[in-house]
């Protein structure tokens, strides 16, 4: 009971925080041009929004609960109400849809992150961890420690326990970065249109890696197989704290890479023209980026599109500042998880959808709308 | 207190780009670079930015090698604007123009920066683009972008530099004269092909903002040049590469003689008298005539 309080109460610190630096934005600019709060206010609307979307997913699922109800028991939580909500609701709210919710706050923002990041980094609109390879690759290293993981480790097998796949999904993420961080280099630097054809032959090789574990699984394992391939908010032991709270602390830092990746949009040797040292912000970012999708991959398995949908969907509005587009893709990106958890829980009741292939179904055909869309105004 | 290759050498597999290069760039001179296609201009450029490492000799920035200098600190004294940058993203020009800012961000202020880069604007000429997407450009208008968003990163901190922004609109001439080069490191621009894209406006516009930026804030200005008599008109030095070698350097009316150049370019080029002019007209005769 005392850990998902622990979890809220990180979470309204960082939105907090988030407040704060949005309002930070608008002050500072108030001599400026009205372009620049517009940024500001569009990442206040997303920090609403957000609000909005965990007040809704809370209430909805297999247990209705209603708005109401989790706005009183919230409010109960936080202090700010005497009475509590009846015995059910509360534990269904406290011990269920809570930790699911931090959950796709957590990840939803840090794969908005990594996304823009790589997008930025890669100086290509379609880079994502999924695409080039990395989150295929903890998933990879994840399935195989289910299927092989007794044969392997034997006796140490049990002492490892619930740590022994998130960590091997770690290492598989870890294992593809260094891989086409090593591949891509000639004469000590590293061609960002090379790196993202490496990383697409990465991705291949190791969604070939899931189908030859998967072929190899027996019938109990194939059950906890699909949790890696389509991914699940229901969470995946004690290993998740630590998971969630390296990706916060990985966000953290890739949040303050706005103007050096702004500065890379214009090309590596501008970038090194105009100070920064570019080939330490490559192997930084991209390392911490493994990390951060890493740590997702081992606490949610492929959840598809987040990364790829929520910094297009910001730049439409906010337009490409890095400044901007980073904070507000981890929006963006938690917004469109914790509603994606909502539709998964709600859709195929009294099943659960999983959440990877909600995010598939609706993200896939949004990006398409969303590339015709470039597609004709690039013509014009 | 110059910009200075030193022997430098750099091959990459096998091919040697430079050999055994040295030049000086002081501040307040226009060099410019000329040379055949190959001939290792931008490769020399790009050493001389810090950008490549030479395999042999060294090159140092106001007397350090650049090889122990972090990059920002390099790029607070020396701005590069290159040939041609693309961007995925549709940045507005103006904040194109702002990233110049870049190495002062942790010094300068908002005010500081959008005066500097409306100047630059106006300078550039680029006034009546500053509010589109840059990848809508076409080329020449996005090397005046690029021209903007280097003089910004090159006119540093007002008060540091000793330059007074005001001395940029043209009938501002009293701070011109700041001496600012016994206190402060030279400052120096790089400028790749600059005139490639433009049209023959907007190259004189150019070449009068670099001989401007030389003369009277006392910029070390470095050119690669096509035209000859562009750079006659304004270089004070010239450096001609053939196959990465120094083949001539000196004053310009040393270097830029008819049997020099047609030697070095193996086409006949003849120096006519100008009817209006003093100095003589380098023309280059069509090949076929």
């Amino acid at each position: 009971m005392t850990l998902p309080m622990l979890k809220m109460g990180a979470g309204t610190l960082k939105q907090a925080c988030r407040v704060l630096s949005a309002l930070y934005v608008i002050g500072d600019d108030a001599d400026g041009r009205g372009r620049i709060s517009r940024k500001a206010l569009s990442l206040l609307a997303l920090f609403v929004l957000l609000q909005v979307a965990v007040v809704i997913s809370l209430g909805v699922g297999g247990a209705d609960i209603g708005v109401a109800k989790v706005l009183w028991h919230l409010a109960d939580k936080t202090g700010l109400a005497g009475s509590s909500v009846d015995d059910f609701s509360a534990r269904v709210l406290d011990s269920l849809r809570l930790p699911r919710i931090i959950r796709a706050i957590v990840i939803g923002a840090a794969l908005g992150v990594a996304g823009t990041v790589m997008q930025s980094l890669f100086r290509n609109p379609i880079a994502d961890p999924g695409i080039i390879g990395v989150s295929a690759s903890a998933a990879c290293g994840a399935v195989a420690m289910i299927v092989c993981g007794h044969a392997l480790l034997g006796s140490h097998y049990a002492a490892i326990g619930p740590y022994g796949v998130p960590v091997a999904a770690f290492l598989g993420s870890g294992l593809a970065t260094g891989v086409i961080r090593v591949l891509s280099r000639q004469d000590g630097h590293t061609d960002a249109a090379i790196m993202l054809l490496i990383g697409v032959a990465i991705n291949a090789i190791a969604i070939a890696g899931v189908g030859i574990f998967t072929y190899l699984a027996d019938d109990a394992q194939l059950r906890s197989l699909t949790f890696w391939q389509m991914g699940a908010l229901s969470g995946n032991g004690p290993a998740d704290v630590p998971a969630l709270v390296g990706m916060a602390a990985g966000m953290a830092y890739l949040l303050m890479l706005g103007t050096p990746l702004n500065l890379f949009l214009l090309g590596e040797a501008e970038a090194r023209h105009l100070g920064l040292e570019v080939e330490a912000l490559k192997r930084r970012a991209t390392i911490i980026t493994a990390l951060v999708v890493g740590a997702a991959v081992a606490v949610s398995g492929i959840i598809a599109f987040v990364g790829l949908l929520a910094p297009h969907l910001v730049r439409l509005v906010c337009g490409p500042d890095n400044k901007i587009v980073l904070p507000a893709s981890a929006l963006c990106g938690a917004i469109l998880l914790v509603g994606a958890d909502a539709v998964a829980r709600i859709i195929v009741l009294p099943a659960e959808l999983p959440i990877g292939l909600v995010t598939g179904i609706l993200g896939g055909p949004f990006f398409l709308g969303l590339l015709m869309r470039e597609k004709k105004r690039r013509r014009i | 207190m110059t910009l200075c290759a030193q022997n430098v050498t750099f091959a990459v597999r096998g091919q040697t780009l430079l050999d055994d290069v040295s030049l000086i760039l002081h501040p307040g001179e226009v060099l410019a670079v000329l040379g055949p296609n190959g001939a290792g201009k931008s490769t020399l450029l790009k050493v001389l930015a810090g950008e490549i490492a030479p395999n042999k000799g060294r090159v140092t920035q106001n007397g350090v090698d650049i090889a122990h200098v972090p990059a920002l600190a390099l790029a607070q004294n020396r701005a590069v604007m290159p040939q041609a940058a693309a961007m995925a993203f549709p940045f507005i020009v103006r904040d194109v123009v702002l990233l110049g800012r870049a190495p002062f961000r942790k010094t300068s202020s908002r005010k500081i920066d959008r005066d500097l880069v409306e100047k630059a604007i106006a300078l550039a000429d680029i006034a009546h683009l500053a509010d589109y997407a840059y990848p809508a450009l076409s080329g020449g208008e996005k090397q005046r972008v690029h021209l903007a968003r280097a003089l910004v990163q090159l006119w540093g901190m007002p008060d540091s530099a000793g330059v007074d922004s005001s001395a940029y609109t043209s009938d501002v001439v009293d701070t011109r004269d700041t001496p600012q080069s016994i206190r402060h490191p030279a400052r120096f621009l790089l400028l790749d092909e600059p005139t490639a894209g433009l049209d023959i406006s907007h190259q004189h516009g150019l070449l009068s903002i670099a001989r401007m930026q030389a003369q009277y804030h006392k910029t070390g200005v470095l050119m690669i040049l096509h035209d000859f008599n562009q750079v006659c008109g304004y270089a004070d030095r010239v450096v001609i590469l053939r196959k990465g070698r120094v083949a001539a350097q000196g004053p310009t009316d040393q270097v830029m003689r008819p049997d020099l150049l047609s030697d070095v370019f193996e086409s006949p080029i003849r120096a006519v008298p100008d009817p209006d002019g003093a100095t003589d007209i380098l023309i280059s005769r069509a090949g076929f005539a």
